[in-house]
């Protein structure tokens, strides 16, 4: 066994750990934007630092498009040990990143059962793309929707400057 | 094209980067949501332990470790199987108590700590604490309890970063009634 896949179990027993802990903080009426908004800004950072060290050597990105298949292909590859299944965009901004076999779904279920769970599954690994684009000089707004476990779609809206 | 070429290695460590800087996140977040270096260290240690008795099922699976006889045997298996197969690092064994039942595991590094720098006002913080947490649930699992502890932490300017492991008691199996 490598320490690759090892340290994968340990990065998903945490990061459902985290999520645990930043839900049981929480009480109150908005907690559940509250509870996510704390998980993206965390991913936010650790996307931040991923990209900084993964892309000092890589030569300069040619364009947005360029970035995002980036993202979908080294980036993702990195992290989840997949790339992105399809990448769509309206050419205005809009990216819709498709995981069809998402990793951090994969423990959970595959199905309609505990979809109400899976955004907070979802909100760091928002945070992540956000962060690590907004390294690469790219700001933009991050969500995701599920319609079945353990296929999701994340949609990355580009803010212009 | 270069950019792909060396895809391999890079994730490889982008991996553990992955784990060592959303624990930073973590922690990062505690220290915000507590006032005081202690409750971090106590939440971090609970977390631990909820991941430890997670983790010792996926340890189990995928290493052939057997049941451990005595208490040196386990921490053996701790040094060379878990923590080489967890952190990619092999603690050495040392200064063992008399009666067999103290042992301290020594860190030449921790991965954990790898971008860590501890900011003056955090000096109670033992960072790493969620290994003490992690390293008592999985044992807990194996029947055995088990008080673990920092003894030093390079973090905190201590020469080397050392756990301290003690042996308190073999926990019974509570066997269902009548399935003896």
């Amino acid at each position: 066994t490598s320490v690759f896949m090892s340290n994968e179990a340990l990065f998903q027993f945490l990061h459902s750990e985290i999520i645990q802990y930043v839900n049981s903080a929480e009480t109150g009426e908005s907690e559940n934007g509250r509870c996510v908004s704390k998980l993206e800004n965390m991913g936010f950072r650790v996307g931040q630092g991923l990209i900084e060290r993964f892309t000092k050597d890589t030569p300069r990105f040619k364009d947005e498009l360029d970035v995002m298949k980036f993202i979908c292909k080294d980036f993702w590859t990195s992290v989840f040990k997949k790339q992105i299944d399809n990448l769509r965009t309206n050419h205005q901004g809009i990216y819709v990143l498709q995981d069809n076999k998402f990793r951090l779904l994969t423990q959970l279920s595959a199905g309609k059962q505990y979809m109400e769970h899976a955004p907070k599954f979802l909100a760091f690994t928002c945070g992540l793309v956000r962060g690590a684009l907004s390294n690469l000089g790219v700001k933009s707004i991050v969500t995701a929707e599920v319609s079945v476990m353990p296929a999701c779609k994340f949609q990355v809206m580009i803010q212009k400057m | 094209m270069s950019r792909q070429s060396n895809r391999a290695t890079d994730s490889k460590k982008m991996n553990s980067e992955l784990f060592t800087l959303t624990y930073g996140a973590l922690v990062t977040q505690l220290c915000k949501d507590y006032e005081n270096d202690e409750e971090v260290n106590k939440q971090l240690d609970k977390m631990g332990y909820n991941i430890g008795v997670r983790l010792i099922e996926d340890f189990l699976a995928r290493s052939s470790v057997g049941r451990c006889h005595d208490f040196r045997e386990t921490a053996d298996v701790i040094a060379k199987v878990a923590f080489k197969m967890y952190l990619g690092i092999t603690p050495s064994v040392t200064n063992w108590s008399p009666a067999g039942d103290e042992f301290s595991l020594i860190l030449e590094s921790n991965p954990l700590v790898d971008f860590v720098e501890l900011p003056d006002n955090h000096s109670n913080l033992v960072y790493s604490s969620l290994l003490c947490g992690v390293l008592r649930g999985a044992l807990e699992m194996v029947q055995m309890a088990v008080d673990v502890r920092f003894a030093q932490d390079t973090l905190r300017g201590d020469n080397v970063t050392e756990i301290r492991m003690k042996f308190i008691k073999r926990i019974e199996e509570n066997l269902p009634a009548g399935d003896e």
